[in-house]
């Protein structure tokens, strides 16, 4: 079976032909847009439209969230079988299409995946969807077989009735359907769970197709007749196109059009390799009139002036400056923080088809709702004649979410400049990727602190940086008093008792696009906060550890994922041994709480990380093996940047543009981790993001225990990148 | 635009592109064999590692017209008993997260199993360095390794 076939057959099989019985075709042909949106408080649980139960058995579950390595195929289909009370062999999942109303992030209101909201924000309802299917199939069953439904139990996929009769789910569920929806199903008490948070008992769902080179990405769509796309972008942000000439272009074997877009200039070609040697014999001017001319030489100057002033109060308790001038030792920091690129494995890439009237966009689309719309005002043409489909994706660490909807807009106006009836794949170079913007913001943190008698008497971090979200439909949902609160989430709420605090910040204005980045705000704070305590704590003599849990009274999971990674670590104090030491950093992201304890030994390049401990309290464990490797991967993600990565900017133009220039965690250089996860009974918080900050500060800690200075600019190994 | 004949996994196919095409993009674009992933386009990354005449290689940096007549293997035409124990272990241990350059991890790690059939960390880890995981599942693929080659024993 071709991978057309498969898709043929899959659209099929959603439009209720194969034998759908439970199915979603409420979901298709864009009918959802039509209807009247449910009350902003419902929660969809329609086990209709989450749910395709086969007549082989099989419960494919529809993900409302990208699967792009987090594992929502996963945490989702574990909610469901749960309440379902099916067997994990017989659980799928696939990517649900783009409907805002259906498949709304509940944390969002739109349909979108980030800020690790997916487990956060699905746990009950994607639960009441599996308790409600159950309930359905249980009622198909008693009236099939006349018999009560409270006689019926369901166990690992199999209804089964006292007087021997039994089936499975693909026999009732076309009758199921026929049931009337429960309006609040029964949950489960979590004592009775068989699969959330039990060890062992669920498997990734995506892991086979992952291993034998069968899972399909957006580069890997091959409808017939398909053009590949590359773009030519200015080399400066806020370049245009001044003129071109395309004539070598077009003469490449293979190129078959060349058009300008309000992004660049795109070459189409048949396959990758022609579209990318047309684009190289473009001959472009660059109109830089409006272009960000400035390096990151020139930006660092400008902020670090700007540091040694107030910016505007964030947060003030006590006054800082009269217990200063109370004296006692007065330690002062500043940390600078580079742009970093999110480089996912899979470089920016989007598909679509427009036959005109409609059209049908393939994608990892991560904000499906308003990439979706984006895509219909491009094309001019209604959102439910616009089919979106979001796919797995190589990666995105946030970057196939953007406030401005770029990727999204783009393969519109490349599309549309193809004419009708070309389907065309967009894709990005690793080059595009690298030096197309969106980066994490740079920004500098300006710390002072006193010391005195043995006790932190006060604390003042001043922060420069730029706004993720400034401008963006995001600016309402995220800006406190005219400021981002992601540029110092982190920095204003410090888990430590200090009686004299100030965070304040300067919201700078560059012409550099930037995103969030994996943990987003905690990328900076984290470092600034951690590695600013410890010093602080260093000066007051006291144990990394010990002194911060003293300080920790208010905050109980702080302390108590640090008290589990010591006790994991079996810490003993910072006294390095062997020419090894242990640094410390605890970190709140996104109601997650991790801390971690790195074992740091320093080599001739830089530091070695030989080993890291890191405990996480996310409240109900749903997937302890996935949260697990999500702090695996959120250690080696995060060490990796913070060893070698930085994207500069000469004259405004971005340096680095493959992993030479931007070098890459690799895997001699990832430290053997153990991870425990702290028992809670707390509502469920995400694992994508949180696993991410510490670790910076961790190395950066072990390494003033070893007799160097905590690193003052980032990333620590100076050349790495260029 | 010059004609080849690519041997890929044992079936050939008639290519008629520009010579300098790397390998990586006849695989995909003109066999349609898209197991193989681009990741960087300049042998950083290892995501489009294929094996030529039996030897792992970066295919996005290996002209189509350097590859002559030997047998290419992709991940589709893996078949190897180190192959196989490789993607068991894969699975057994959940290596994969967006899973985008498993497949050139898988390659190297197979390739690695038959020229080593016990490494150690340190063997792993120099035989693995060229492949970039972005999602760092390099504890579970170095774990996974360790699987595959006690799976091979006796």
């Amino acid at each position: 079976m071709t991978l057309h076939d498969r898709s043929l057959s899959r659209r099929a099989i959603l439009k209720g032909g194969a034998g759908l019985v439970l199915g979603i075709t409420i979901a298709r042909g864009g009918k959802a847009f039509a209807q009247t949106p449910p009350a902003p408080a419902s929660v969809n649980i329609a086990p209709n439209t989450f749910l395709v139960i086969k007549p082989d058995n099989t419960v494919t579950v529809l993900c409302k969230h990208i699967e792009f390595g987090q594992g929502p195929f996963t945490g989702m289909a574990t909610l469901v079988a749960e309440e379902l009370d099916a067997d994990w062999a017989q659980m799928r999942a696939e990517h649900a299409p783009s409907n805002p109303v259906l498949y709304k992030n509940l944390a969002f209101g739109v349909q979108g995946t980030g800020g690790s909201s997916a487990i956060a924000n699905s746990y009950e309802q994607m639960r009441k969807v599996g308790a409600a299917a159950r309930a359905m199939l249980v009622s198909a069953a008693a009236a099939e077989w006349n018999v009560p439904a409270a006689e019926i139990t369901v166990e690992k996929g199999i209804i089964r009735h006292p007087s021997g009769k039994e089936g499975r789910f693909g026999a009732f569920a076309e009758k199921a359907m026929q049931q009337p929806v429960p309006a609040d199903p029964k949950l489960k008490d979590p004592s009775a769970f068989k699969l959330i948070g039990r060890e062992g008992a669920v498997k990734r769902l995506d892991s086979a197709i992952k291993s034998n080179g069968s899972a399909e990405f957006t580069l890997d769509l091959k409808d017939p007749d398909t053009l590949t796309a590359l773009v030519a972008r200015s080399p400066r942000f806020g370049g245009t196109v001044a003129s071109f000439d395309a004539s070598a272009a077009l003469a490449v074997p293979g190129v078959v059009d060349v058009k300008r877009v309000p992004t660049g200039v795109a070459v189409y070609a048949k396959g990758f390799w022609p579209a990318k040697t047309g684009r190289d014999r473009l001959k472009i001017e660059w109109d830089n009139s409006k272009a960000e001319s400035r390096g990151t030489a020139q930006l660092l100057t400008e902020f670090r002036t700007l540091s040694k002033t107030p910016g505007k109060t964030v947060k003030q308790e006590g006054d800082v400056d009269a217990a200063i001038a109370r004296g006692g030792r007065l330690i002062e920091a500043e940390y600078v923080f580079p742009y970093l690129a999110h480089a996912p494995m899979e470089p920016l890439n989007a598909f679509m088809k427009w036959e005109g009237a409609t059209a049908s966009a393939r994608f990892g689309s991560q904000f499906p709702t308003p990439d979706h719309a984006a895509i219909a005002k491009v094309l001019g043409i209604d959102i439910d004649k616009v089919h979106l489909q979001t796919i797995l994706a190589g990666g995105s660490f946030g970057r196939r979410a953007q406030q401005t909807v770029h990727v999204a807009l783009e393969l519109a106006e490349v599309v549309k400049a193809a004419g009708p009836g070309k389907p065309v794949k967009l894709v990005w170079t690793r080059e595009d990727d690298m030096r197309g913007g969106y980066y994490r913001p740079f920004s500098i943190h300006r710390m002072r602190g006193v010391v005195r008698d043995g006790k932190i008497e006060a604390w003042s971090d001043t922060i420069v940086g730029q706004s993720i979200m400034k401008g963006s439909p995001f600016e309402a949902m995220t800006f406190k008093d005219g400021l981002d609160s992601t540029a110092y989430e982190g920095a204003d709420d410090i888990p430590y008792e200090v009686a004299n605090f100030k965070c304040d910040l300067h919201q700078v204005d560059v012409g550099v696009p930037v995103l969030w980045w994996r943990s987003v705000g905690h990328t900076h704070t984290g470092y600034a906060v951690e590695a600013f305590v410890d010093e602080l704590l260093q000066a007051a003599g006291q144990d990394p550890v010990e002194g911060r849990l003293a300080l920790m009274g208010k905050w109980p999971r702080h302390a108590g994922v640090l008290k589990a990674v010591a006790e994991l670590a079996d810490w003993k104090g910072a006294k390095p041994e062997s020419g090894r030491a242990r640094g410390v950093a605890v970190v709140e992201s996104f109601n997650t709480y991790v801390a971690q304890i790195a074992e740091v030994s320093m080599g001739e390049e830089g530091p070695i990380v030989h080993k890291v401990w890191c405990a996480v309290d996310c409240g109900v464990a749903v997937n302890p093996d996935i949260i697990r490797a999500q702090m695996e991967g959120g250690i080696g993600f995060g060490l990796g940047h913070i060893l070698y990565a930085q994207q500069t900017l000469d004259e405004g133009r971005p340096v680095a543009g493959n992993f030479d220039a931007y070098r890459s965690l690799r895997i001699n250089e990832m430290p053997q981790i153990e991870v425990a996860i702290v028992r809670s009974t707390e509502k469920p918080t995400g694992v994508g993001e949180p696993g991410v900050p510490p670790i910076g500060p961790a190395v950066a800690n072990a390494m003033a225990k070893l007799g160097l200075k905590r690193p003052a600019q980032l990333p620590i190994v100076p050349g790495a990148s260029t | 635009m010059t004609a080849f004949t690519l041997k890929i996994n044992g079936q050939n196919h008639q290519v008629d592109i520009d010579p300098d095409t790397p390998l990586l993009w006849a695989i995909r674009d003109d066999a349609g064999l898209t197991g193989t992933k681009y990741g960087c386009g300049v042998a950083q990354c290892g995501a489009c590692t294929v094996y030529l005449g039996g030897q792992p290689v970066r295919s996005c940096s290996l002209p189509v017209s350097a590859v002559g007549r030997k047998e290419i293997t992709t991940i589709e035409g893996l078949k190897s008993k180190e192959g196989v124990a490789v993607q068991k272990a894969w699975v057994a241990l959940d290596v994969p997260q967006c899973g985008y350059c498993q497949s050139g991890q898988v390659m190297s790690a197979a390739a690695l199993l038959s020229l080593n059939p016990k490494p150690s960390d340190h063997d792993i880890d120099l035989a693995m360095n060229g492949n970039i995981c972005r999602c760092a599942t390099y504890v579970r693929i170095r774990a996974a390794i360790h699987d595959a080659a006690k799976s091979l024993e006796g």
